[in-house]
């Protein structure tokens, strides 16, 4: 993890942005560093709402990748953090198939793709900053949940 | 075709009924087009949403079950219902009375006062309309069916959130080949190949597009819908497929709420993956209720030869 753990949601948002709006040449010439960025991108993104809720960030990794151990430990006593799972592995996804071949021609693409991924991610959690319920519509059956999740005042303590 | 979901009880719900129509229409078009027999439950109620979920989880759970209730009443083992949130409902309530001692009291006790028998957890398989298809006929089936091929169309196809999550309701996915998965949906992806589409890869399928706050939190949705929209369009997509009403709608009405209030326009078209079903086997787009959509799809429907 880099200097990303010090950006805003908003920062994020507009470094995605500036990815996407790259020429392919740019983008294929710095595929690799581009890639990794993605990644801590994403993770600054956790960062920022583990920030929000005055949890010190974990710092292993799920399956490699401390994105996926952020959106783990994120997700503890909020099932609706779930919506955006599927995000965190597409985001590592997207990194993956560049590192896998730098110099594929679909790298420039894969590599918005990914940027646009990561403000998905941004765009959702910062949602749910601003609205807490934001994903409970699908994630959350607390009652059956209930028991398995932390209580995040005694967590906290 | 594989012989199953032959003829299963039809549970519409509550929004194709109103805002998802078109889905209604198109999904009761493609059935009768199939031979597919679907039978509406008798005296339907509410399945508990999000409203009632949200505030009373176990009366939620006697809300489903009541209609599996009516289901197992008729005499079928299966209902199929196309709505996400009515899908997602009913897999949730079976669950419940499966795992949740509370939830069966709860049950019982209501059923009981409302005076219809009391709904065990087991006798009635719920299905999402996409089962039904990919089970019944299955993509050789649909293959052999095609009249006008979706060839040349680019579909991005978006399931949304509760058509998998949470994962712990949906006991029969992820079991492995022919199964859907939770973490990438494909159910659809084969279907309208099938029948001809061009998938893309698109990244979001199952991602958040702030469906339940469409109205209380706009702006939020319209972002979130915005992103989806512009990733289908960087996908190559002409049309993302949708599966659920509520996604539907809300990618149609934030698609115009992003133009009007970000001044972001999007040209990417939204229908239902009946829709598109249907008119590869041959019906009108009007017989699959395209004219009912916000989005207007006529003019790609002509260029793709489907009108």
């Amino acid at each position: 993890m880099s200097g990303a753990a010090l950006l805003s949601i908003d920062d994020v948002q507009q470094r995605a942005d500036a990815i996407v709006a790259m020429t392919d040449d740019a983008l294929s010439r710095d595929a690799t560093a581009l890639a990794d960025e993605l990644l801590e991108l994403g993770e600054a993104v956790l960062l920022a709402w583990l920030a929000s809720k005055g949890r010190a960030p974990a710092d292993g990794e799920v399956e490699g990748f401390r994105l996926l151990a952020l959106h783990r430990q994120g997700a503890k006593g909020d099932p609706s953090f779930n919506a955006c799972r599927e995000t965190c592995r597409e985001v590592v996804y997207h990194r993956n198939l560049i590192l896998h071949d730098p110099a594929s021609p679909d790298v420039a693409r894969t590599l918005r793709l990914g940027a646009m991924v990561v403000a998905h991610l941004a765009l959702f959690i910062g949602g749910k900053l601003q609205e807490a319920g934001l994903g409970e519509f699908c994630c959350s059956s607390r009652p059956v949940r209930q028991p398995e999740t932390l209580n995040p005042i005694a967590e906290s303590a | 075709m594989t012989g199953k979901y032959q003829k299963v009880a039809y549970y519409p719900g509550c929004a194709l009924e109103g805002t998802g129509h078109a889905y209604n229409r198109s999904t009761k078009a493609v059935g009768k087009k199939l031979g597919l027999d679907l039978v509406e439950l008798k005296n339907w109620n509410c399945c508990g949403a999000m409203e009632v979920k949200n505030i009373d989880p176990k009366l939620q759970t006697y809300l489903s079950a009541r209609n599996l209730s009516i289901a197992d009443d008729m005499g079928f083992d299966t209902v199929m219902a196309p709505c996400n949130g009515c899908y997602h409902n009913l897999k949730k309530a079976e669950y419940d009375l499966a795992n949740d001692e509370p939830s069966r009291e709860v049950n019982e006790r209501l059923s009981s006062k409302a005076g219809h028998a009391t709904y065990e957890s087991g006798k009635v398989e719920t299905i999402h309309a996409l089962d039904w298809i990919k089970h019944s006929i299955g993509e050789e089936g649909i293959r052999q069916r095609v009249k006008n091929s979706l060839k040349g169309l680019k579909v991005a196809n978006y399931y949304g959130c509760m058509y998998t999550r949470p994962r712990h309701i949906f006991p029969e996915k992820d079991k492995g080949p022919g199964t859907e998965s939770t973490s990438k949906p494909h159910f659809m992806d084969e279907i309208l190949a099938a029948a001809g589409a061009e998938n893309v890869d698109y990244p979001l399928k199952t991602a958040c597009c702030g469906g339940a706050h469409a109205l209380s939190d706009s702006d939020t949705s319209t972002k979130l819908v915005l992103n989806l929209l512009t990733t289908a369009e960087a996908c190559g997509a002409d049309v993302i497929a949708t599966e659920c009403p509520t996604c539907h709608t809300g990618l149609e009405m934030h698609q115009v709420r992003a133009e009007k209030v970000l001044g972001r326009k999007t040209s990417v078209k939204i229908l239902y993956f009946t829709q598109l079903l249907g008119m590869a086997l041959g019906l009108k787009p009007k017989a699959v209720g395209v004219q009912e959509n916000f989005s207007d799809a006529m003019p790609l429907i002509r260029e793709k030869g489907l009108a």
